[in-house]
């Protein structure tokens, strides 16, 4: 069976700066995988490289099997962006954030067809979002927000699901909804990396969990990759025992 | 005199009706791809394009190409200077829009000065409405036309581009190309415009009209339609006043859209700078009771 994702050796540099190095990451098919790492450990530049945003030195990347623009063009991959990346202002309603997913399944106008409606409206309910459908995408709770972007990725019916801080500044409802779904996700066999500050949510979430600081410095159960020692290769610290972590 | 000769009387002349037909298609048109300059954050981007194309205008006319094409080219050009300064030198954006648009602005002004021509200066920086001509009516229309049916077909994929280019990426679109297919239709949209109003009130045209709808609505597609409603309005408006008070007729267009702005500024029911300070009070006296 072909990986979902399948990233060999990749190298990236920013100008003079390495921002991944040699990393390999292997991603199958109903699994959830946690990415964890600092702030500028390469996690932003991981997502890029699979989406094809950013081009490795060297190295190679494939998801599902293939080269990421065809993969792109599939509609396989669906992103739920961090909320700094979002203008909260954008005179758009849940709705039509949504409809965007199904962009990959219109013609040249991107005019709406029967199924099309049909699927936003099953994605929205799957979010628990249909009482709020004609809101401004800026006046929804930080939880309603991410599961906005996450009906999005449903309703294109991406199999890869990549998803940037999916759980900063998100209720604990929300949290529980968002969890439920990926795993339901996960459980029909889309394939879900997650980049996450939220050490504690990810055993029960995540399959797998991903050690970076610009290379790979582990990956495995979630259970074995938090252990304190590991993530102080990480972080130079356990930040589980700090409480809150930065 | 009433109102309804107050409102013909000006229609009994060609030029009054063609200075109406092109101040409506431009406003029009630059209303509505304003929406997309105005949250896209491309309204300097706007500014520089709309001057840019002076030169490429002047040239076309020295060896008799099409208006449009000459445009596109320096619209271009624009663009990609702006783009390679910003990013080869430790310049910001805004100084890299600056010299950019500024210096091709004024080779236009020195291609027109040394060009034996019909080219009125005045005309071009300051639009010429009343002087319109029935060829430049017609490549109005046709332009305008063109960019408007171009604008409104692919009206999803900008939105997509200007609210979220990474999950355009995502879908296999290619958001470089919707970002220069925008830019080609900004350059054809200021020829139109530039007929209007002239070179340097262009940018009023669009940015006002997408700037004000914004602040009346949550909803994308209803500034599409209240932003060139309004511009229209306004050029009506300024058309007909600058008939009765014998002002420039370029000018009385954007003074419209621009008083119109003022009023939604102020009164707009969310937006609005009065409701704001209204919500502000009743939340204070609230307060104050519930102390």
């Amino acid at each position: 069976m072909t990986l979902a994702i399948d990233v060999a050796n990749a190298t990236v540099h920013y100008g003079s700066l390495l921002a991944l190095d040699k990393a390999s990451i292997q991603l199958e098919r109903g699994s959830v995988c946690g990415l964890v790492g600092m702030n500028g450990s390469g996690k932003s530049t991981l997502f890029k490289t699979i989406m094809g945003l950013v081009k490795p030195d060297t190295g190679s990347v494939l998801v599902n099997g293939t080269n990421p623009l065809q993969a792109r063009k599939s509609g396989a991959i669906g992103y739920v962006p961090q909320n700094e990346a979002v203008d909260w202002d954008f005179p758009i309603s849940v709705r039509e954030v949504v409809m965007t997913g199904r962009y990959g399944h219109m013609g040249f106008t991107r005019r709406p067809r029967k199924a099309d409606h049909e699927a936003v409206e099953q994605a929205l309910a799957r979010v628990e979002l249909t009482e709020q459908t004609s809101r401004q995408i800026g006046q929804l709770s930080g939880g309603q927000k991410k599961r906005a972007f996450v009906a999005r990725c449903i309703a294109q019916e991406a199999n890869i699901m990549l998803l940037d801080e999916p759980f900063a500044g998100v209720d604990k409802r929300s949290e529980a909804t968002i969890t439920k779904l990926l795993r339901e996700v996960a459980d029909q066999g889309g394939s879900i990396l997650i980049s996450t500050h939220d050490l504690h949510a990810l055993p029960n979430l995540a399959d797998q969990a991903i050690l970076l600081m610009r290379k790979v410095l582990m990956q495995g159960d979630p259970q074995l990759v938090l252990q304190p020692e590991n993530l102080a290769m990480a972080f130079g610290l356990d930040p589980m025992n700090r409480g809150e972590d930065a | 005199m009433n109102l309804i000769e107050l409102l013909t009387e000006p229609l009994g002349y060609t030029f009054m009706v063609r200075a109406l037909a092109v101040t409506v298609i431009a406003a029009i048109l630059c209303a509505v791809l304003s929406c997309w300059l105005v949250l896209i954050g491309w309204s300097l981007m706007g500014d520089a394009v709309s001057h840019a194309v002076l030169p490429g205008v002047v040239l076309a006319y020295i060896v008799g190409a099409p208006f449009a094409l000459g445009a596109l080219v320096f619209g271009f050009l624009a663009v990609a200077l702006i783009g390679a300064v910003r990013d080869t030198s430790r310049l910001k954006e805004d100084a890299a829009i600056g010299i950019v648009f500024t210096t091709l602005f004024s080779f236009g002004l020195v291609l027109i000065s040394v060009t034996p021509s019909h080219l009125d200066l005045n005309h071009i920086i300051f639009g010429n409405l009343l002087g319109v001509s029935a060829a430049d009516l017609w490549q109005v229309i046709i332009l305008g036309a063109v960019t408007f049916l171009i604008l409104i077909l692919k009206r999803k994929d900008f939105t997509l581009y200007a609210f979220d280019s990474t999950h355009a990426h995502a879908l296999g679109m290619n958001p470089r190309i919707i970002g220069a297919v925008l830019l080609g239709l900004l350059a054809m949209t200021s020829v139109v415009a530039l007929q209007a109003v002239g070179v340097i009130l262009v940018v009023a045209m669009l940015i006002i009209p997408g700037a004000s709808a914004y602040l009346l609505t949550n909803s994308f597609g209803k500034m599409l339609v209240i932003a060139p409603a309004l511009a229209a309005l306004a050029g009506i408006i300024g058309v007909y006043v600058s008939y009765y008070l014998d002002a420039s007729t370029g000018g009385m267009v954007v003074l419209s859209q621009g008083a119109i702005f003022v009023l939604i500024y102020l009164f707009s029911p969310r937006q609005g700078l009065v409701a704001h300070r209204f919500a502000v009070r009743r939340r204070r006296k609230n307060l104050q009771h519930a102390g």
